[in-house]
């Protein structure tokens, strides 16, 4: 048996699916095994987060496992050329790139791969083996991890994403890029695992593009671990292009020590059902993050961000910019947590969520909290959801600029200001052309990739 | 050119102009002056077409087409342009992207090809230095931290960008200090030509010190009550508005 059917009742016989998952793990090591189990333990006590949990208010996780998926221990085998169906649709970033296929990374038998300055990258189910050392100083550390039954699924089970080591005073020439594909003719729920490191003085770039190129419905529970050491910087983008039938729970824990800074740019271009995660911990002196998300959906998608940034030290700085379009039926939500402790003085945090629905129907669930412990801070956040400004529209108008037209220019505009805090050039200049096409409504996939209907 | 017959217009059901009649022919300037809430604005958006304006009676012919069956971007592609009073701020939208835009759209309706990005800049450059307008303003987005007088240069920017036929510049010197009153006059001077029209809304004759006009039309309660040359303006200058509201009543 090498693949299983997973439905909502694994919940109450969870142990099985663990036991299961143990026979074709193999060799991983001691502490690998116990988070495994503890988390195996907590899921089978706790379940998926339900409608009590407040971070779940707006989203129903259970609902998304009413269908039987099929899920896969070990990668399936797929003979396809991988020119053939993806061509990343920013020709002019170039990148180190890798491929994770259904979860599974895929690249041959160099599973992981050194760069100069001994940057590794490459599969995570590698790493696990070959670096156990690593793992037990890094794997499953982030605080808040604990709590979320759909991480401790994760933890548990999953058994391969991608892996990078960036050790101390190490540049990367030019980003790297993981591309992860789903290509399946079963509907499937992946959960790919992924861990980045950067020691100290470091400074990579990373581009996640996600895609689903079947059209068969697919559920992704993805958790990504990002530890950022001292001084170092790291700049996160991530590209969420699916489909109407995909639904993708995502999460991102970022650890950040003394003087670090990170900027992270989620660009939500398609999806039916989209959470992102996105947890933050200021765990030194200094440190410094700046959020930033666009959404644009339609139809009857669903898009929810869920952030929470914590100011554990004194002199950090924290920014979210959340910007949304809401078309049709669409529905969103944000909720942004920043906690300020009590020894974190001299805090600067700053958040901002801007909507703009473009239907009666269209719904957009905002729902900011700031909770402040010390007394030296200077904090802001504020939240509007709105209409595209008539004013400005007639404006344009009257420069001989159609209705259409105008209002394009207005979402555009209205999203540019997420997309210029991209720090690639070449990427930025790319999404905003995707953003552009997805405004249109000409954009169903980056435009290059080929859909494989199965 | 234009041609207003006995229009009659409400904003929220109230009646705000009366009876209004105006011709305007090719290669003039006609000033249009009044006391606060005379009508003057609601003029000006019953030509170009702004919805919150209802035209209740009468009737409005431009080059010999109905006029008010047309869109906003249809009025300004057959060339009518207004310099806004208010002129909005548009974070996002930059001023490049939005008059690459307009002038394309324009150009097509003249059959024309859309400028090529080289083109489109020299063409900024040159229209830029007719208005005497900072470069920089022109990289940012629209009229987005502009000062006053700023926005008005900028109203006159594209008027040069997009060359109407007929121009209504509603309260263009409001705002203004005596150093960006004469280039914003200045500018609308040199884009005088013999084919072309403009109508000047003002409260006062200042403006009209600069722009010359050869008609001047007092605009009270709804109503043109008084047109004449330029002298008028002087007078009005003169005596103020109890002049005039005397005189009717």
């Amino acid at each position: 048996m090498k693949e299983l059917s997973i439905h909502r009742e694994e919940k109450f016989d969870f142990a099985h699916l663990f036991n299961y998952s143990e026979k074709i793990n193999g060799n991983i090591s001691p502490y690998l095994k116990d988070v495994r189990l503890a988390a195996a333990d907590s899921f089978s006590k706790t379940g998926f987060p339900g409608k009590e949990d407040e971070k779940y208010e707006y989203l129903s996780v259970e609902s998304l496992f009413e269908f039987n998926y099929n899920y896969r221990f070990i990668p399936e085998i797929i003979h396809f050329n991988i020119k053939h169906v993806f061509n990343c649709d920013i020709p002019t970033l170039k990148t180190h790139m890798i491929f994770l296929l259904n979860g599974f990374y895929y690249g041959g038998a160099q599973q992981l791969s050194e760069l100069p300055g001994g940057i590794i990258y490459g599969s995570m189910m590698k790493a696990m083996e070959d670096k156990p050392d690593i793992f037990r100083q890094y794997f499953s550390r982030s605080t808040e991890m604990g709590n979320d039954g759909l991480v401790n699924l994760n933890t548990a089970l999953a058994r391969d994403g991608f892996f990078i080591y960036v050790p101390d005073n190490t540049v990367l020439d030019k980003p790297i890029q993981v591309v992860n594909l789903i290509l399946t003719n079963k509907e499937l729920m992946i959960q790919p695992r992924n861990l980045v490191i950067l020691g100290e003085n470091a400074h990579i770039k990373l581009v996640i593009c996600d895609h689903a190129l079947s059209k068969k419905k697919s559920f992704t529970n993805s958790v990504t671990e990002t530890f950022v050491g001292q001084n170092s910087r790291y700049d996160f983008t991530l590209i969420q292009n699916e489909h109407n039938d995909s639904s993708h729970i995502n999460y991102h824990f970022i650890n950040q020590e003394k003087g670090s800074r990170v900027d992270t740019n989620s660009i939500s271009l398609h999806g039916g059902i989209i959470r992102n995660n996105h947890y933050v911990k200021l765990n030194g002196k200094g440190s410094e993050n700046y959020s930033n998300g666009l959404y644009l959906t339609d139809k009857d998608q669903t898009i929810d961000n869920f952030i929470f940034v914590d100011h554990a030290f004194s002199n950090c700085r924290s920014e979210q910019l959340y910007k949304g379009v809401l078309d049709d039926r669409a529905n969103g939500t944000f909720s942004g947590r920043i906690l300020v402790r009590r020894d974190a003085q001299l805090t600067e945090a700053f958040q901002r969520n801007n909507n703009i629905l473009l239907t009666e129907e269209a719904r957009m669930n905002t729902k900011p909290q700031l909770e402040i412990y010390a007394d030296d801070v200077k904090c802001s956040h504020g939240a509007t959801v709105g209409q595209i400004d008539e004013e400005a529209m007639f404006y344009l108008q009257s420069r001989g600029i159609s209705e259409k037209n105008a209002r394009l220019m207005m979402m555009y505009g209205f999203a540019h200001e997420v997309i210029n805090r991209i720090h690639i050039d070449a990427l930025k200049d790319g999404i905003a052309e995707l953003v552009y096409k997805r405004l249109r409504g000409e954009l169903a996939k980056c435009d290059n990739c080929a859909i494989i209907s199965s | 050119m234009l041609s207003i017959k006995n229009l009659f217009a409400t904003i929220d059901g109230k009646e705000i102009l009366k009876g209004i009649d105006l011709k305007v022919q090719p290669g003039e300037v006609h000033a249009i002056m009044g006391p606060n809430g005379s009508g003057k604005s609601t003029l000006a958006s019953v030509l170009v077409g702004r919805d919150l304006v209802k035209v209740t009676k009468g009737e409005v012919t431009y080059k010999g087409v109905d006029l008010l069956k047309l869109s906003p971007e249809e009025r300004s592609l057959a060339g009518i342009f207004l310099g806004f009073q208010y002129p909005i701020e548009i974070p996002g939208v930059s001023m490049v992207n939005f008059m690459k835009t307009a002038v394309n759209e324009h150009r097509k309706t003249k059959g024309l090809d859309p400028l090529s990005a080289g083109d489109f800049l020299k063409m900024m450059r040159e229209r830029k230095n007719l208005v005497e307008i900072d470069s920089a303003l022109t990289n940012r987005s629209v009229n987005e931290g502009f000062s006053g007088g700023e926005k008005k240069k900028n109203e006159i920017f594209q008027m040069a960008m997009l060359e109407p036929e007929l121009s209504i510049l509603d309260e263009t010197d409001s705002g203004l200090d005596i150093d960006a009153l004469k280039i914003v006059a200045n500018g609308v001077n040199r884009l005088k030509t013999s084919k072309n029209a403009t109508i000047v809304i003002t409260h006062y004759q200042r403006l009209l010190d600069y722009i010359i006009p050869d008609k001047v039309h007092v605009l009270y309660n709804g109503k043109i009550v008084k047109s004449g040359g330029k002298e008028l303006a002087l007078e009005l200058e003169e005596k103020g508005y109890e002049w005039i509201k005397k005189e009717i009543n």
